[in-house]
Formats: C-alpha cells, sequence, structure tokens
C-alpha cells in the first residue's frame, strides 16, 4: 500500500477529520456534568467549525480549476466542495449559536445536541466531496441519522416525537429510493465513480428503459432530500415538529449539500442524460413553485409558512438548474448563500420570540412587533424583504440572477412564469411585514392565565438578546443586505466555485 | 454493457431456481398432502404439550439495546481476527489503521458505559 498516497488522502479530508474529532471530545465532555457544560460544548463546537474552516480554506486549490482527487478517486477537493463547505460552517455556526436560549427554555439542555450537530456537519460535508455515489450516500445517512435524533430531540413534546417519526419513515423510504436508481446505475456502467459514469454514459443509448428509470429513481431520491414537489409532503410537518434551531438547520445546511449533491451528479455526471431528466425537472419546478407559494397563502404557523417559503425556494432553485450553463450554476451557488443568511436571520427571531412548545409559533405572534422592538422589526423586514426578492436587499440579486441564467439558455416561458410565482410567494411575506408594523399587539390577559388563554398574550418585554444572539442577527442581517448592495461580488465568488464543479 | 449483465446470469438462474422450488413445496403440499383437520391437530402446542401462554408476550426494552451494543463488539471482533492473523503482513499502516479504528470505538464504549447503558438495574 502506497504511504504517500493514503497520506494525501488524510490530507484532503483534514477538515471532515478535524470535525469528527471535535464531535468525539464533545462526546467526552457531555459525559462530565458541569454547570457551565453548555458554555463549554458551544465553545468546543465553535472553534472545531473555525478550524475546520481554515484547514478548508487552506486545502482550497489555487488555481480555481484545479481538482484533487484522492481515496482512489471517491473524494474530491475542488472550489466547489470548497464553497460549499465554507457555506456549511456557516450554517452549522449559526445554528449552534441561536440553540443555546431555545435548549434552555426548553429544558433541554444535553451535550449529545451540539455532538449531533458536529456530525450532520461532518455527514453534510462528506456529501459535497463525494465523488463517489456510495460516498455521497454514506454521507446523506451520516447526515440524515444526526438529524432524525435531533428532529425529536425535545422527547417530552408530542409534536418532536412525531415530527421525528415521520422523518425516520420518510428518509429511510427515500434513501432506499435513492440507493435503488444507485444499483440500477452500478449495473448499467459498472461503476459508482462520478467520473467514469460521465465517460460511460457519454455514449448511452438514451431509450433504454433501465437507464431512465435509474434516472428517474436518482433524481426522485435527491428530490425527495430537498423537499420538492411531490415529495415535499413530509416539510411541513417536520419543519413544524422539530426544535426551531434544527428547522433552521434542515432547511439551510441540510438543503445545502442535497443540492450540491444534485448539482455535481446531474449537471456533472449525468449532464449526458440531459435529454431524460430536463423537462421533468422543469415541471418540478414550476409544481414546486406554485405549491409552496400558493399553500403558505393560507397557513397559520411561522414554522409551516416558512417551511412553504422554502418548498417554493427550492422550486426557484431547481430552475437554475434548468438553465444548465455556468451561469445557472452559480446563480444557484449564490442563491444558497445569500437563503442562508435571511433564512437563518428570519428563524432567530423566530426563536427570539418563542415562549413555549404547547402555544406553538402563530403568526400573531409577530404582530405589534415594531411597538416593542424597533429594531427586532426593521430586522424581521429586511428577512422578509429579501425572501420575497425584493431589491435593494440580497434575496433580490439571488432570484434575479437565476433569471438571467434562465433567459439566456432560452427558457422564457419558465422565467415569467417564476416571476409571476414569486409575485404570489411576496404577498405572504408582506403579510407578515403588515402583522408586524401596522397590527397592534394583543394584549396581555394577565400574568395567571395559563398559556391556554392564547399565545399572543406574552408580554413583549421579556425579550432578552443574548451575546450569541446578537452575533447571529449580525451575521445574517449584514450578509443579506451586504450581498443586495455588492451582489457582484459574491456573484464572482460562486462564479469561481462553479467553474470547477461543471467540468468534473 | 452486455457483458456486464452476463455476469449477473448465475443470480438470475439462482432466483428463479427459488422462487420455483418454493412454489413446488407449496403446491405439492396443497396437491398430495392429506387433510383431516380435527380442532386437537390444528391447535397450537409446544413440545407436545399445550401452549403454556401467549407467544406474544413484552419483553424487556432493554433487550434491545444490549443486542445493539453486542453487534458493535462483534462486529469489531469480525474486524480484529483477520488483522490479528495478518498482522506480520499489513506493517506500520495496518496497525495505526485499526488503533484509529478502536479509538471510534473507545469513545463510543466510554459513552454508553458512563451513560449506564451497560447496567442492568
Amino acid at each position: 500500500m502506497d504511504t504517500d498516497l493514503i497520506a494525501a488522502s488524510v490530507r484532503a479530508s483534514s477538515p471532515e477529520i478535524i470535525v469528527i474529532i471535535g464531535a468525539c471530545a464533545a462526546l467526552m465532555l457531555s459525559l462530565w456534568p458541569h454547570q457551565d457544560q453548555q458554555k463549554y460544548l458551544t465553545w468546543l463546537s465553535l472553534i472545531t467549525i473555525l478550524l475546520a474552516s481554515a484547514q478548508t480554506l487552506q486545502l482550497s486549490p489555487r488555481p480555481v480549476n484545479i481538482v484533487e482527487t484522492t481515496y482512489s478517486g471517491m473524494f474530491v477537493v475542488d472550489a466547489f466542495a470548497t464553497y460549499f463547505k465554507m457555506l456549511l460552517y456557516l450554517g452549522t455556526a449559526l445554528t449552534i449559536l441561536m440553540s443555546g436560549k431555545f435548549l434552555q427554555t426548553e429544558e433541554a439542555v444535553k451535550g449529545e445536541y451540539y455532538v449531533l450537530l458536529l456530525f450532520a456537519l461532518a455527514g453534510t460535508m462528506i456529501m459535497v466531496s463525494g465523488a463517489d455515489l456510495l460516498i455521497i450516500y454514506i454521507g446523506l445517512e451520516l447526515q440524515a441519522l444526526s438529524i432524525y435524533v435531533l428532529t425529536g430531540f425535545l422527547k417530552t413534546r408530542g409534536r418532536s416525537v412525531e415530527a421525528a417519526l415521520k422523518y425516520v419513515i420518510l428518509g429511510a423510504f427515500s434513501s432506499g429510493i435513492l440507493l435503488y436508481g444507485l444499483s440500477l446505475i452500478y449495473g448499467l456502467t459498472g461503476s459508482t465513480q462520478l467520473g467514469v459514469l460521465n465517460s460511460a454514459l457519454a455514449t448511452a443509448d438514451l431509450s433504454e428503459p433501465m437507464l431512465i428509470l435509474a434516472t428517474v429513481f436518482l433524481l426522485v431520491g435527491l428530490l425527495f432530500k430537498i423537499g420538492a414537489v411531490p415529495f415535499h409532503m413530509w416539510v411541513p410537518d417536520i419543519y413544524e415538529g422539530a426544535p426551531t434551531p434544527i428547522t433552521a438547520y434542515l432547511s439551510v445546511a441540510s438543503k445545502t449539500a442535497a443540492f450540491a449533491v444534485l448539482l455535481r451528479v446531474f449537471m456533472g455526471s449525468l449532464i449526458g442524460l440531459e435529454p431524460l431528466w430536463s423537462s421533468g425537472l422543469a415541471a418540478i419546478a414550476v409544481a414546486t413553485m406554485a405549491l409552496g407559494s400558493l399553500v403558505a397563502l393560507v397557513q397559520d404557523n411561522i414554522k409551516r409558512l416558512l417551511a412553504y417559503s422554502s418548498i417554493s425556494h427550492v422550486g426557484f432553485l431547481l430552475l437554475g438548474i434548468i438553465a444548465g450553463t455556468t451561469s445557472g450554476m452559480s446563480a444557484i451557488l449564490l442563491y444558497l448563500l445569500i437563503y442562508t443568511f435571511m433564512t437563518l436571520g428570519l428563524f432567530a427571531i423566530v426563536i427570539l420570540l418563542h415562549r413555549d412548545v404547547r402555544a406553538g409559533e402563530p403568526l400573531t405572534l409577530f404582530s405589534g412587533l415594531a411597538q416593542s422592538h424597533a429594531g427586532l422589526a426593521f430586522m424581521a423586514m429586511i428577512f422578509l424583504f429579501s425572501l420575497a426578492g425584493i431589491p435593494p436587499t440580497g434575496g433580490f440579486f439571488a432570484k434575479f440572477y437565476v433569471l438571467v441564467a434562465l433567459i439566456d439558455a432560452g427558457h422564457v416561458t419558465l422565467a415569467v412564469i417564476a416571476v409571476l410565482l414569486s409575485a404570489v410567494a411576496a404577498w405572504f411575506y408582506l403579510r407578515l411585514i403588515m402583522l408586524i408594523y401596522i397590527q397592534p399587539a394583543e394584549p396581555t390577559t394577565g400574568s395567571t392565565a395559563a398559556p391556554a388563554t392564547g399565545p399572543t398574550g406574552h408580554a413583549r418585554a421579556a425579550i432578552l438578546l443574548s451575546a450569541p444572539m446578537r452575533l447571529v442577527l449580525l451575521f445574517s442581517f449584514s450578509g443579506t443586505v451586504l450581498s443586495g448592495i455588492f451582489p457582484a461580488w459574491f456573484l464572482a465568488m460562486a462564479r469561481q466555485a462553479s467553474l470547477s464543479g461543471l467540468g468534473n | 454493457m452486455e457483458d456486464l449483465l452476463r455476469e449477473y446470469l448465475p443470480i438470475v438462474i439462482f432466483l428463479g431456481l427459488a422462487i420455483a422450488i418454493g412454489l413446488v413445496f407449496i403446491f405439492a403440499a396443497l396437491i398430495i398432502a392429506v387433510r383431516n383437520p380435527d380442532p386437537e391437530k390444528v391447535s397450537a402446542y409446544e413440545c407436545g404439550f399445550n401452549a403454556f401462554d401467549d407467544s406474544r408476550m413484552k419483553f424487556d426494552v432493554r433487550f434491545y439495546l444490549v443486542s445493539i451494543l453486542f453487534i458493535i463488539f462483534d462486529l469489531e471482533i469480525a474486524f480484529l481476527f483477520p488483522w490479528a492473523v495478518a498482522f506480520k503482513d499489513v506493517g506500520l499502516l495496518g496497525f495505526w489503521s485499526m488503533i484509529v479504528f478502536l479509538g471510534v470505538l473507545t469513545v463510543g464504549f466510554a459513552y454508553e458505559w458512563k451513560k449506564g447503558a451497560l447496567e442492568w438495574e
């Protein structure tokens, strides 16, 4: 065995190794209860992520088009993977920062929470760097298994446990479909490595029924993971039931990693099969946007509303894949970055307003926020504007570049439909802003009243901005605003990353 | 692609044979068997006695935990055994690979020990 090759492989995967060692250390730390344990664990997790990101940056290929393949071609370090890993570090670190207070109010402070988040991060990193369908699958499962447990982390709450069970069953089902497609691909080409697939499928007969079946299964498995229509039905229930920071993680980091796989597999290796999947994917994208935007109009729970909002964003992101060009891909990469900022920011505000899981998170939680907390209300407004895609926030440019790529590729009809549907989506974001600014807060029904009297009767003055929360809001707010002011700089970053991913 | 698919031919033959034999046994029993039931014949029995109680009984969920923990260490032995047999040939790299594996396993072991998963009461 060549020791040099192994040393190179270990070096290339050192960020993953750092995260896993950090998770093991956090697990050991969690075993000895201590008064400040949560603080130590938060610090340990953040330092781990910081070290891993420093290592990722150090490993990042220069010049950007260099692709370093290790582990016998199963694991790849390129600008694409580096970009996505930085995105995942950001999402996970902000999730960890906003978790502390939530876990305290829910009295669910346990060390395992941070350990599982770090393992989920390692899983998503492996997904992003995987150059072999099996490695990608292993990363996916590592991520999913950690998230299943985290979804049911509030084990005394029925909704959380129910969401976890649903997620396990549907996750297993979708993984099964993915694996089935994977095995068919292996049966047809004799390889699971993406590079080999690319050349093997370049000359494939597209009318072969097995090939069509394999492509459809692979696509369906991945669409399940990102929650595209008609595989979206798990999203609202699980987003509503999961602890709110985990909902934020699910809608940002999990989705980002699944999109990285979708891009690498379908725009890289299976690009030769494009005639098989592109029209189907276009229909799915339109259906996803339409259903997400329309159903969100009638939601009265903030987490369900954000679930449907994330479904409609997924539809928009899929349009970038249909464009099929490098600019389509860099538009998706930029979109995912801005989406991370604005979604995490809004979730942080939801956590701040959150009182009690039993009361749920009704939309009225937001009403009258402007009167009591003008600063917070302003931030919420910017995040909502950004999600709706209104300039000059980042969300506008995210959508704008996807549309530009789509029109450049000649899909004008799709672009028009997308604009119309995002106008529909804008309505429910604006409705929330209306609640914040116009609706007065409903009067408090007295401190003796039980939560049954209505979740709106909370005294607003109690919102305490802890230092980690301030940091989350600062990061996500400045990210949302800066990407709106300097979109070109962010786009250049995304473009560099996408150049290496498409080449494969 | 044809050659590749041909490699799976033994599996297809095996599957066909397995299904055929299974069906033959079922249908042979349907066609040939003498059926003359009476209540005593069709009732459940345990080693020739009447059943003592229902077979669908509750059992302690801790058995489940123990069996999971058992499987981990069972697999550890499955890994360690060939490694130990080929110890002279695996070299330094083989040695350290196994040490890393055992290190990861030890973390899990420490966790389950401290959490009391190994205590029955």
